[in-house]
């Protein structure tokens, strides 16, 4: 007889996995920030953009031609992407080569370097930059052909002299990172000449206003658009800029106020230091702000007589078609620019060797790809620093260099889908070459599902 | 409240204008034109504009030392962004008079409304009568002296420069003042936060003085209370229960 075997005793051997389980509600990302605000008794303060998952302009396809469209030959035929932004009201509309703008980011955000670079970028794509909150330097002025001049809450630094210098002005009511926010600069970042240009003590916490000291509300907008009108003598187009939120009735509001060009900033946008709490909790993605926009000059009949700029996370090529598509003019990018020039990069240029930054990362708790740090002043790469040592890590040479040639490529991505459209101008793509690939794209863009003539929202369903 | 008709030793009557330009029959966009180039270009420049009926917009973005007369009542952002030129109303301004000036004197011998003097960075503004809420709001710099009363807020997070109210100043004076410094001859109905009294120094005095003078005001300095910075809010601080 043999004896049979006594199974082992399992008491001590684990056969399950062992399990490691996250809360949803309460994981990590939100354990860290109820740590910190126990710890620090402030909100976070941080720079960039909405960092949470959003419908994007990637959630939409375009429907290139085959059969039943032709499309045009790369290369040997030509698309036209020159942009004239307005022609409503003012005697010099600008007239750019490209509809991809560079949006407003301020001296005292971006070093001087950044903002040089910026301006020679532009310039040699035929592009125009924006000033921001603090400004404009004589810096800028040189280097960009064609300046957007922005009037905001703050008025810091405002002055006829560049009013009348510029060759457009942006009246600056919202922004998509912070819509009904104003803007703030730490003290780090308050150096010696920011502090200068916007009348304020050095390296004090800056908290700029969030209204506009001598207007409130759509009527009073209407004098305020006057008096710049007058001051620059009808001359350069005024722009409005709405961070995305009640869209639709924004732009109206704008349009009939008097702006020649209204500049709607989503969700996405970026800021260089603003409330964790406004970047991630405020407003609208810009996929759905395009088509509201779009759809509030329709019905005003505008459109063609004030333009349309979108930004607020426009990265690509194929963003800017899909914005031009839905019904912008222009788009205008921050965050790319930045990016372009360096931002979270791992390492600088200097003499054509790449220096190594990991440790500066790691020194602000964060690593390449993952920087958000704007708001300190201790940028790894040198862009939005007002530190001596560290700007000197973007020479001017370097950036625009790479800017100029992002934005190239943007443009020839731009081109590139436009003629497999059909088009010979890049403002000739419609709403009809796209598909969303999901139902919330379809709803925010009013383009149907892909493979079904399905736009939630029409029709009853 | 204060009193609205000018106070004695206010500047004396105009001299007859060299040139008058009629409102009704020019309209802004014309009047505005003018004082931009034909006006600049004269030998002794001094425009007087008739019948202004309250218009919107009257002789902004001057760039030049010429002498205006607004014969009568102006609307929002008279004298808006003045450069070098004197400017002088004769009745009462709507919101915004003198905004973001640089140089230059703008007077108004009536009162003005709403945020008068917003974000001035330069020049003299005075008002002779009484100013409403928020005037001097964001101001950078010049003086602005007010003959009677201002509003609630006024003087709202104003960086640098200085604005004198001979009257009584509203709830919330210099609320959330960085570097600018006020002077107020009446009441205070209540300091915004981080503003408060302060001493008078002998440079404050002998500075009012000639502030006074200047804006045609015979009190004398040692009647004002001054308002400055606490500067307690210039720096995040999670104890001092601030609000952002
Ligand atoms: S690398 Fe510089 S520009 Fe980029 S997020 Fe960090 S601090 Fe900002």
């Amino acid at each position: 007889m043999g004896s049979t075997p006594t199974p082992p005793h399992d008491d001590h051997v684990r056969l399950s996995l062992p399990v490691v389980e996250e809360g949803f509600s309460f994981n990590r990302h939100v354990m860290a920030y109820v740590h910190q605000a126990a710890e620090r008794g402030l909100y976070d303060i941080r720079g960039l953009g909405a960092k949470r998952k959003l419908p994007t302009f990637d959630d939409l396809s375009f429907l290139t031609a085959s059969a039943s469209r032709y499309p045009l030959e790369g290369y040997r035929e030509k698309c036209a992407s020159k942009t004239v932004l307005g022609t409503r009201f003012a005697k010099k509309p600008i007239e750019l080569e490209t509809p991809i703008t560079v949006a407003g980011m301020s001296f005292g955000a971006l070093s001087a370097n950044a903002k040089e670079a910026i301006g020679r970028a532009a310039s040699a794509v035929g592009t125009s930059t924006t000033t921001g909150d603090g400004g404009m330097t004589p810096e800028e002025r040189q280097s960009s052909k064609t300046l957007v001049y922005q009037c905001l809450p703050s008025r810091y630094g405002f002055d006829p002299d560049d009013l009348r210098k510029a060759n457009a002005i942006e009246v600056v009511i919202g922004q998509g990172a912070k819509p009904g926010g104003g803007g703030m600069l730490l003290g780090q970042k308050i150096s010696a000449r920011v502090a200068v240009m916007r009348t304020l003590p050095e390296g004090i916490d800056q908290r700029s206003a969030c209204r506009h000291p001598d207007w409130t509300g759509p009527d009073d907008l209407t004098i305020k658009i006057e008096e710049l009108r007058e001051i620059t003598d009808w001359q350069v187009p005024i722009y409005v800029k709405v961070g995305a939120t009640r869209v639709k009735d924004d732009v109206k509001l704008a349009v009939k106020a008097g702006a020649d060009v209204v500049v709607v900033d989503g969700m996405q946008g970026g800021t260089a230091a603003t409330q964790q709490v406004f970047i991630e909790h405020t407003g609208i993605p810009t996929l759905a702000a395009v088509r509201l926009a779009a759809e509030a000059l329709e019905e005003l009949d505008m459109v063609g007589q004030v333009q349309l700029i979108i930004s607020g996370g426009v990265r690509t090529g194929a963003d800017a078609a899909k914005a031009l598509a839905l019904g912008a003019d222009a788009v205008a990018v921050g965050q790319g620019v930045l990016m372009a020039l360096g931002c979270n990069r791992p390492a600088y240029l200097r003499d054509g060797h790449a220096v190594d930054v990991a440790a500066d990362y790691a020194a602000l708790g964060t690593a390449a790809g993952y920087c958000h740090h704007c708001h300190t002043s201790k940028c790894p790469v040198g862009v939005t620093t007002q530190d001596p040592i560290l700007e000197t890590r973007l020479t001017p040479d370097v950036g625009a260099r790479w800017l100029k040639n992002y934005l190239q490529v943007m443009t020839m991505e731009l081109t590139t889908l436009a003629r497999a459209c059909g088009k010979s101008n890049v403002h000739h793509l419609e709403r009809e070459d796209l598909v969303a690939l999901t139902v919330e794209a379809a709803a925010m863009a009013k383009v149907p599902l892909a493979g079904t003539d399905w736009i939630p929202g029409t029709r009853g369903f | 409240m204060g009193r609205v008709t000018p106070a004695s030793g206010s500047v004396a009557a105009p001299s007859a204008p060299a040139v008058t330009l009629d409102f009704p029959a020019l309209g802004v966009r014309k009047i505005n034109a003018y004082l931009h180039a034909e006006a600049t270009r004269a030998d002794h420049p001094r425009v007087a504009i008739a019948n202004p009926g309250g218009a919107h917009n009257l002789a902004v973005g001057l760039n030049a030392p010429i002498d205006v007369e607004i014969m009568g009542h102006a609307g929002y952002y008279a004298a808006g962004m003045n450069k070098l030129a004197s400017v002088t109303v004769h009745g009462n301004v709507e919101r915004g008079v003198a905004e973001n000036m640089m140089s230059g004197t703008v007077r108004v011998k009536g009162n003005a409304s709403e945020a008068a003097g917003a974000s001035m960075r330069g020049g003299l503004l005075v008002i002779e009568g009484n100013a409403s809420g928020r005037c001097a709001i964001s101001l950078k710099g010049g003086d602005v002296v007010v003959g009677g009363d201002v509003g609630h807020l006024s003087a709202f997070m104003a960086q640098a420069g200085r604005l004198v109210v001979c009257g009584s100043a509203g709830p919330g004076l210099g609320d959330s003042l960085y570097e600018a410094v006020l002077y107020v001859r009446g009441e205070l109905h209540g300091l915004g936060a981080d503003a408060r009294e302060e001493p008078l120094t002998a440079d404050d005095v002998a500075s009012l003085t000639a502030l006074l003078a200047k804006a045609g005001f015979g009190h004398s300095p040692r009647e004002f209370k001054k308002v400055a910075s606490g500067r307690t809010l210039y720096h995040w601080n999670s104890d001092a229960h601030q609000e952002y």
